[in-house]
């Protein structure tokens, strides 16, 4: 008992001690050299192609002509089936994605910086909204935006931040937090303080107006530009916080969109996987839960640090997407979060719960314990590959991932 | 048959995106609505409602700070109806809409979290997790109060003696009745505020005394349960001791009242020895025990009502209450007791015996017949005991547990007089007497006399006076406790001779 709770002492500390700074955008190809062709990053825990969700597939069939690794998609889907590709999860490489997560050679990623352990994690640029390559989409105009995030905004956003010494996160989140974002599915008020911090950096090392311009606007186009960043930023907190023997906290959840996956700090790299449920949400028009393909993307980052539907009191609006929905009641979610972690953030706080600090380090205990699964805020895709997103929502990460991990740290300190 | 398709734009209007989704989906969800949303025109949710079929000419200017409603209806009047639909969802700001449930705790931890300042946990689950829970508050330092029964009695003992070791009090387990600092806790009253401290292994005789005490114009500094089983020799008194060392170390009670069973002899050694010990006075009332080898500093009780009244310094209580002015003869001999309070059993049991009456009972005190005893006996039951409350209620929750029994004893023609029981207060049913009343119904117009007492105060959320006046109103002879009601059921029965 008193091991775990030292090593969960130790776990919390290293979470609260993180100092992630946004420091640069690079080429995959640049930021994982372990990374190499024909290799395909996912969203999630391992998966093989004939397990993979229809976004996924879609996904995949997408970034293999990217790649230029086959002539159309039909080719790609076809190449994949036959092993032309080796699939690994993101979390294999430092990295995140949100959604279907597709992380190649060839795309830009953003590199955050853990000052006080000196590690990196990754995430690709946000696509923005409509039809994209994370939920799936793969049409040619997912493509062209790909390629223009790839030659000319993320080389720019990288020439940015390289002139100066980053953008520290850490307080950023805590504005955030205070102006309606829980960095999950409310990224507005981040994405604008990040473009403010940005933007005379971009200005400073442009050499085309026209493309600065193109590049201002589509980060003010999309209020979910900073999810990315604070994906990286979360894989850069949690990373350190792996392996401490006997700790049973959460270091990362992620879904492939056919399996939830979770991995805790005193087993390891290991993954204690359960089938996706289904979110509870809201629908586009034209669109049905009947439309909705199961849970998906490595974004449950975001929980893991305490923020999405751990922060939901600092959204109130977010609570609509469940039940009656009230949004008054927004801050229960936050409040039954607590009983599942270690403890709370001091720095990142939610002024309408009186401050309260977000809930820290989900105790896989506590979730036991209590019943209570952690609440993910979440996008939902369509399940057919190509469409792109049809709704938001909430889902609970499967109970019996933390069945499973609670038996191996069992074991792994010697309890039979 | 083609669409009819409606939209309108309102310039410079926002609201958040969910709210917009919850109110498309009431709008689509309109009868002769085919697809409906209402959305910010920015050009990804244009894109979407243009996916949706659900864009005309009307909002080819809309900009990201408008709002566009687009309507697809079978017909125009539909998608008139759901324009003007929208358009008072819009227009109306509706407040809180959602049931309004504060957040409760669903942990200890959680709860210990929202309240530092408390120092007790009230343990209220089934038996088998009793324990574990018990534990998990022990180690929080707090006391334990254990409402929970089927805890084993190795899981008491090791309860007790972690909890000894840490200063802390387990009351319980099956511990029914606690008044700590003024504030009941499981069964209990809301009586006066006082200088008499109650130390009870059973919870509707704490319950009897407390009120007593406090109709009497004393009042209670606290009432401390111990569990039934503490004053067996397994136990060994544990919580009663530490009980007895609290309430002698508390500045504010002056004088201690224990009831109990008779304990185990060697338990009953130590803690008739450490009463000695005390400078303060003291009342015993081991209930069925007729004597007691007791110090200076403490006096035995027969009944409840005796205990009250010496803890009170000896003040008479109910001396207005004439039983012979009130006592109407019996229509025939017997007595049939049917209580919801196990203690309050004992007592009438206690008190026929001292009148020389033979009384047979499920829950027979020493000297008493059990009930399967060949015999031609008073009977008094207690329903409260586990043969009646094996999957249902306790009968001082669900009061309907005796209307089968009050039914057998009315048609009963050996039954002359049925001597019950009215527990109110925290936890018990929210209108006993009412409850009784009804369940009698033409039977009130029988012969067979029906007595009874209310357990409570007029200051708990029933209203003793209240409960009072809807049993006289039905023709109950209603006598002041409990005991009083047992020398009225003999004064009848004797008129019966």
């Amino acid at each position: 008992m008193q091991l775990i709770e030292n090593a969960n002492q130790e776990a919390v500390t290293r979470m609260l001690s993180a100092d992630p700074v946004l420091i640069d955008v690079i080429p995959a190809s640049e930021a994982i050299p372990a990374l190499k062709d024909h290799m395909i990053l996912h969203a999630g825990p391992p998966v093989a192609w004939a397990d993979m969700c229809g976004p996924m597939q879609g996904a995949i069939a997408g970034i293999a002509v990217f790649e230029g690794w086959a002539s159309d998609l039909e080719d790609a889907a076809a190449k994949a089936a036959t092993g032309a590709f080796d699939f690994h999860p993101n979390h294999h490489f430092d990295a995140v994605g949100p959604m279907t997560g597709m992380t190649t050679l060839s795309q830009p990623l953003m590199v955050v910086e853990n000052r006080t352990y000196k590690n990196r994690a990754y995430c690709a640029l946000n696509e923005g909204l409509g039809k994209v390559m994370r939920f799936g989409g793969n049409d040619a105009s997912v493509l062209a935006r790909l390629a223009w995030l790839r030659d000319s905004f993320g080389p720019a956003v990288g020439r940015a931040l390289r002139s100066g010494d980053g953008i520290p996160l850490k307080h950023l989140i805590a504005r955030g937090l205070t102006m309606g974002d829980e960095m999950h599915q409310r990224n507005v008020a981040c994405s604008g303080l990040l473009l403010r911090e940005l933007a005379p950096a971009l200005a400073r090392t442009a050499d085309d107006n026209d493309e600065l311009a193109k590049a201002l606007a589509f980060i003010g186009g999309n209020d979910q530009f900073f999810l990315n960043v604070a994906m990286a930023m979360g894989k850069s907190i949690m990373d350190p916080v792996r392996n401490i023997h006997g700790s049973s906290i959460v270091t990362a959840m992620c879904r492939n969109g056919t399996d939830f996956g979770i991995r805790v700090s005193g087993t390891g790299d290991t993954w204690f996987t359960a089938p996706v449920e289904m979110p509870e949400g809201l629908y586009f028009p034209g669109f049905t839960e009947a439309d909705a393909n199961p849970d998906m993307g490595d974004s449950t980052i975001v929980e893991t640090i305490g923020l999405g539907g751990f922060a939901m009191g600092a959204s109130p609006a977010v609570a609509g997407f469940v039940g009656a929905g009230a949004a008054s009641e927004a801050g229960n979610f936050t409040r039954t979060m607590s009983e599942i972690a270690a403890g709370e953030n001091p720095e990142w706080t939610i002024p309408a719960m009186d401050y309260l600090g977000v809930p820290t380090g989900i105790d896989i205990r506590l979730v036991l314990e209590t019943g209570l699964a952690p609440t993910i805020n979440t996008g939902i895709a369509h399940r057919e590959p190509g469409v792109g997103q049809v709704g938001a929502g909430v889902v609970r990460a499967p109970m019996k991932c933390f069945e499973g991990a609670l038996i191996a740290l069992a074991e792994s300190v010697g309890v039979k | 048959m083609s669409s009819t398709i409606i939209n309108e734009v309102r310039r410079g209007f926002y609201l958040d995106s969910v709210a917009l989704m919850r109110f498309s989906r009431a709008i689509a969800s309109l009868d002769g609505i085919e697809e409906a949303a209402l959305m910010m025109a920015s050009p990804s949710n244009r894109q979407i409602m243009a996916d949706a079929g659900l864009l005309d000419a009307t909002s080819d200017g809309a900009e990201g700070g408008d709002l566009i409603i687009g309507i697809r209806a079978v017909n125009a009047e539909a998608a008139e109806t759901a324009r003007a639909e929208a358009n008072l969802l819009l227009d109306t700001p509706t407040g809180a809409q959602g049931e309004g449930q504060s957040w409760r705790p669903k942990s200890l931890r959680a709860a210990v979290k929202a309240r530092p300042d408390a120092n007790l946990a009230l343990i209220s689950v089934a038996g088998d997790f009793a324990a574990a829970e018990a534990r998990k508050a022990l180690r929080r330092g707090l006391h334990v109060m254990m409402f929970s029964d089927n805890v084993s009695i190795a899981d008491e003992l090791a309860l007790k003696r972690e909890a000894q070791s840490l200063g802390l009090l387990v009351m319980g387990p099956d511990c029914g009745t606690a008044i700590i600092n003024g504030t009941p806790l499981a069964f209990a009253n809301k009586v006066t505020d006082g200088d008499i401290g109650v130390i009870g292994a059973s919870g509707t005789g704490t319950q009897e005394i407390t009120c007593l005490i406090s109709q009497g114009g004393g009042g209670i500094s606290h009432a401390i349960g111990v569990g039934g089983r503490d004053l067996k020799d397994e136990i060994g008194g544990i919580t009663t001791l530490m009980a007895l060392d609290a309430l002698d170390a508390d500045p504010k009670t002056r004088h201690i009242v224990l009831i109990s069973k008779p304990p185990a002899a060697a338990v009953a050694a130590r803690v008739v020895e450490r009463i000695a010990a005390s400078q303060k006075t003291f009342t015993v009332c081991f209930i069925g025990a007729e004597s007691w080898q007791l110090p200076d500093n403490a006096s035995l009780a027969l009944s409840l009502k005796a205990a009250a009244e010496q803890a009170l310094g000896g003040r008479a209580l109910f001396a207005d209450f004439q039983a012979g002015a009130l006592a109407q003869p019996a229509p025939a001999a017997k007595v049939r007791g049917l209580f919801s309070g196990g203690t309050l059993c004992a007592e009438v049991q206690t008190l026929f015996k001292a009148a020389g009456e033979q009384v047979m009972s499920n829950a027979a005190i020493p000297g008493v017949l059990d009930l399967a005893a060949p015999a031609d006996a008073h009977k008094i039951i207690d329903l409260g005991s586990d043969e009646y409350t094996q999957g249902r209620p306790h009968p001082m929750i669900d009061p309907s547990v005796r209307d089968q029994a009050l039914q057998d004893a009315i048609k009963d023609k050996s039954v002359g007089v049925i001597l019950l029981d009215v527990v109110i207060g925290y936890g018990a049913h929210n209108d006993p007497a009412g409850h009784l009343v009804d369940s009698l119904g033409t039977a009130l117009a029988g012969d067979t006399l029906i007595i009874a007492s209310v357990t409570g105060t007029d200051a708990d959320p029933q209203n003793r006076r209240g409960q009072i006046t809807k049993l006289q109103a039905a023709g109950i002879l209603v006598a002041p406790c409990n005991a009083d009601a047992t020398v009225l059921a003999l004064a009848c029965i004797r008129l019966n001779r």
